[in-house]
């Protein structure tokens, strides 16, 4: 059993390699000659399943979007989330404690849970109540309904716990002298925060940031629910318009499509910006993370 | 997918520091400071009001079946009045004959509210004349959103015993949600006994016997399978994995709890790799160097050692990739073949609890039953992650507590 | 942050609030039939050439999804391949008071898919019933290899699913071994992929698939599945695609767009799609 041992886990850290590999590999290998710039840039007005004609540009505006919208809810809410944990509460109040379990069990939710508290809190809730609000007596909703704002929004509270971490884990990684020097130099401790810590942590922020795009960037379930269509006639252009999506289109393009295996090169082309996409930001995130831990002093 | 680094490293008391108060030699804080300060503070109650908000939003709409108040066969047994009666109601007699919250009973008059009704009765009385849908049956007069109709079996007309049956959209809709259970169960099963021997496996050589450039490299990459979306694992699946598998196997439905399964439990190898990596690297390293120094060979010391000493860990990693799993909808929804079928066999299509409500939330009118007993389904995920997601934390804190001290 | 880029963030935020309500004149969604998606599609791409400003929104999932959307408001125009059933009629009118207008935009022939390799030909309705029933459950009761057959249907919300189970199984349930799929093109997918598989789906899906002959009775001929076949009602499973709307939303937008559809330019883009255009006013039977 010695020898065998650890020759049997080395295989299994083998074959998880091998599958993230084979993944990689099959996509690339069927999906690379899709991906043109006529593809990446290309729409739907030959129809979307039209191979050789049909692109994914409203899908990847639609994505890039929801993500950007996302990510203005949810940074400063992150952020400043962790702020106060690292900054100002007290390491072992009970309320800190509160707060820290609530960022992990949202990030145990699942992400069909996301889905219909989407659909329940924020167009059920949120929308109806701005509806009854500011247009009482119209015959469709107008906030009610599925659209950009709520599909970020969803999407905003299920990536805070990732922006949170990995703010927290860059403050934590300020060293304490610069606290001192600047508080010994008279500034007040949110000036010390906002002046020094912060800047300090702004890689770390970024990692969180980077993060919390590529999980939401691939994310399907939620959008199911609150906002991604099928096909819209133009780029959506306002907070309640519908939008083509890219992980969404992958969807479509698995279950919708008038015949699949003819429309396959458009599936695999759609597939690997997709898997290009999510994994390049995941792999910067790493990447910077990798820095900052190797020298944790050295970021500006 | 899922986030595993944000489990890998859960907001842990923050190692010691000088407390900042000790530090408080600075300027006292200005009055605009102050309400900076403040809010800063409320900001960070969001995750706190989010996790209520989404007990809350998800709870509420389960409600009146969890408390047994819907009933689903008050609408289908309800008699046709004549016009003059309609005139005659009270406005709650009007409310409750159209099934209208109180909200929306309150958005049109009373006059249109009637006329809505006496519409609602002429087009009933029109399909009464043509004997379109009226199917005598027996079951008409169940309620089948009780709880005796969601889990015990029942007889239905044309059917020759007793049966579990989920068919939403019926003449008399069947919300037995035992298939889907069982369904949900059988996915996740395979999915943790596929993924937990190499997760274990991988995190047992990157923590005791990978050297350190190695393990630089290793974990990053596990991590990258995190970051693979969940549609393209549910992709893969759909068109590569279940071909090949079916090559192999010869199953009767190509697509089938066994397929989903392999690929759910991908999805959740960077869950209990990191967890439970994280719990063998937090063994001392005096545990092992011990046993290697009274002649142990490395791997005596990793297996019988540094494995023992963080089993909770490994507990913890296999209860929260058990969540994950039951709670992952996208590859069960491609991949899993989704017939409600009550059935133990691996190679049965079946579906799970996340793929049904996947499909069929958009179908249903809000406020409906169908819509009821799907935030009901959602309820008991949210509940079941949550309590997975609870002692995991809970165990692997106790664990890093012990740990850390006996180091 | 400094109190100025806060005030510049609060503008951009502001703006972005601010825009949705001078925009939205024309928006159109349209939501339900898997089956209709692509013309619907295909209608909104040459709609746009005559009408840039209008912008049309499409949502699949299923004649269910659009008759629910239909009665919670979120859609104008609901997409089926079924005819609307009674509780939804019910439901529209607690909605919004009044019963949903019906619009006939196609035709469509349900087609029964089976394997390449599958040497049956042709089923009578009845046998249809009996294999989706679960009364027949292997290929030599019906002339074919002695093998089990496996049955592809449409996920609930479908109006396949809906309309095969009213036409072909005359309301009552579906065997519950049947696996559903979700998309007519997934169905053919999966039965292209076993050999005793069994599903049906739009007609003009078919490309490439092999389709059976049906026959209305045990003793009439076999009826191939075409738009000749479709439209004088020989080839016994049909039906109409429908669009529903809220009357009072019929008139500006939607109105306009519902009569292009039914007019000569509508009705050539359900050619082109491969469905079968209305007939002529005045020869409905």
């Amino acid at each position: 059993m010695s020898r065998v041992g650890p020759t049997l886990t080395a295989l299994a850290t083998g074959l998880i390699l091998a599958m993230l590999a084979l993944i990689l590999g099959h996509v690339t290998v069927h999906g690379w000659s899709v991906v043109t710039w006529g593809f990446l840039s290309g729409g739907a007005e030959e129809g979307l399943f039209t191979v050789g004609r049909s692109g994914i540009f409203p899908m990847l505006f639609g994505t890039a979007a929801r993500v950007i919208l996302m990510t203005l809810l949810v940074i400063p809410a992150g952020v400043i989330t962790a702020v106060y944990l690292n900054e100002y509460a007290p390491a072992s109040g009970r309320l800190t404690r509160w707060v820290r379990g609530a960022v992990n069990h949202l990030a145990g939710v699942p992400s069909i849970v996301f889905g219909l508290f989407g659909l329940g809190f924020f167009i059920g809730f949120v929308g109806a109540g701005l509806d009854d609000w500011l247009r009482p007596g119209a015959v469709q909703p107008y906030w009610a309904g599925e659209g950009l704002l709520w599909a970020s929004a969803t999407l905003a509270v299920m990536t805070l716990p990732v922006v949170v971490v990995a703010t927290e884990e860059a403050l934590r990684a300020v060293p304490a002298g610069l606290r001192e020097a600047s508080l010994a130099l008279g500034a007040t401790r949110l000036q010390t925060i906002i002046r020094i810590v912060l800047p300090h942590s702004l890689s770390g922020i970024l990692t969180g940031s980077i993060l919390a795009i590529g999980r939401a960037a691939g994310e399907v379930v939620p959008l199911l629910f609150t906002g991604a269509a099928l096909y819209v006639s133009r780029l959506p252009g306002s907070l309640n318009d519908k939008f083509m999506d890219l992980a969404y289109h992958v969807w479509v393009l698995c279950t919708q499509s008038p015949d699949i295996d003819q429309t396959k090169p458009l599936l695999y082309g759609t597939v690997l910006v997709l898997l290009g996409l999510t994994l390049s930001l995941n792999l910067v995130a790493v990447v910077i993370r990798a820095r900052i831990s190797r020298n944790p002093q050295a970021t500006p | 997918m899922s986030d595993a680094d944000s489990v890998t490293t859960p907001p842990s008391p923050p190692p010691a520091k000088p407390p900042w108060h000790d530090l408080a030699r600075g300027r006292v804080a200005r009055p605009g400071e102050w309400l900076v300060e403040k809010g800063i503070f409320a900001v960070s109650l969001t995750a706190i009001v989010m996790i209520l908000l989404i007990f809350v939003f998800v709870g509420r709409e389960a409600l009146p079946i969890l408390l047994g108040q819907a009933d689903s066969a008050a609408a289908r047994v309800q008699r046709i009045l004549p016009p003059e009666d309609v005139d005659r109601m009270t406005p709650s007699e009007l409310r409750a004959a159209l099934g209208l919250s109180r909200r929306k009973f309150a958005a049109r008059s009373l006059e249109e509210q009637k006329a809505a009704l006496k519409e609602i009765y002429a087009v009933r009385a029109e399909a009464d004349r043509n004997g379109a849908e009226a199917i005598p049956d027996k079951d008409s007069e169940v309620n089948t959103v009780g709880w005796r109709y969601l889990i015990l079996p029942h007889q239905w007309t044309g059917y020759s015993r007793p049966e579990f049956i989920w068919q939403p959209v019926s003449q008399i809709q069947k919300f037995n949600v035992v298939p889907l259970l069982v369904g949900s169960l059988k996915v996740t099963l395979v999915a943790v006994l596929f993924a937990l021997p190499l997760a274990l496996g991988a995190a047992l050589y990157v923590s005791q016997f990978a050297s350190r450039r190695l393990r630089a490299w290793i974990k990053p990459a596990i991590e990258m399978l995190a970051g693979v979306p969940s549609v393209v694992l549910g992709f893969f699946a759909l068109f590569v994995l279940a071909a090949a598998l079916e090559s192999v196997f010869a199953f009767q439905s190509r697509l089938n709890a066994f397929v989903a399964g392999i690929a759910l439990g991908v999805a959740i190898i960077p869950v209990i790799f990191a967890l439970a990596e994280e719990a063998l690297s937090a063994v001392p390293r005096g545990y092992v160097e011990g046993a290697l120094a009274v002649g142990a060979s490395r791997w005596q010391a990793a297996w019988g050692v540094a494995l023992p000493a963080a089993w909770p860990g490994v507990f913890a990693a296999v209860v929260l990739g058990f969540g994950r799993a039951l709670g992952e909808t996208m590859i069960v929804l491609m991949a899993s073949g989704n017939a409600a079928i009550l059935s133990w066999s691996l190679f049965d299509s079946s579906r799970t609890v996340t793929a049904t409500i996947a499909a069929e939330l958009g179908e249903v009118v809000f406020g409906g039953h169908h819509y009821r007993v799907l935030f009901l389904l959602g309820t008991l995920v949210l509940a079941v992650s949550f309590v997975a997601n609870l002692v995991a934390d809970g165990v692997m804190n106790r664990l890093r507590r012990r740990l850390a001290s006996s180091s | 942050m400094t109190p100025g880029r806060l005030l510049a963030l609060g503008a951009v935020v502001g703006l972005l609030t601010a825009v949705p309500s001078l925009a939205r004149a024309g928006t159109l969604n349209l939501k339900g039939s898997d089956t209709m998606v692509v013309l619907a599609q295909r209608w909104a791409v040459e709609y746009a050439k005559l009408r840039p400003a209008t912008r049309i929104q499409i949502t699949g999932g299923g004649s269910g999804v659009g008759f629910a959307a239909l009665q919670n408001g979120t859609t104008d125009l609901a997409l089926a391949s079924r005819p609307i059933r009674l509780v939804e009629i019910e439901g529209c009118i607690r909605a919004f008071g009044r019963r949903p207008r019906e619009h006939r935009v196609a035709l469509d022939g349900l087609a029964i898919y089976v394997n390449e390799a599958n040497p049956v030909e042709a089923l009578s309705l009845d046998q249809l019933e009996g294999i989706f029933s679960g009364r027949l459950n292997n290929w030599a009761a019906v002339g074919g290899v002695d093998a089990p057959i496996v049955r592809f249907g449409r996920e609930s919300s479908s109006g396949s699913y809906e309309f095969f189970k009213r036409r072909v199984l005359g309301g009552r349930d579906f065997a519950v071994r049947t696996q559903s799929v979700s998309g007519t093109a997934a169905i053919l997918q999966v039965v292209a992929r076993e050999p005793h598989g069994i599903g049906y789906g739009g007609v003009a899906y078919g490309a490439g698939t092999r389709h059976l002959r049906i026959r209305p009775s045990a003793d009439e001929p076999a009826i191939e599945p075409t738009e000749e076949t479709i439209l004088d009602r020989r080839y016994p499973i049909w039906r109409y695609l429908y669009i529903y709307a809220n009357p009072a939303v019929e008139t500006g937008e939607a109105g306009d767009f519902l009569r292009w559809v039914t007019g000569p330019q509508g009705q050539e883009v359900v050619r082109e799609v491969g469905y079968c255009p209305l007939p002529p006013e005045g020869s409905n039977p």
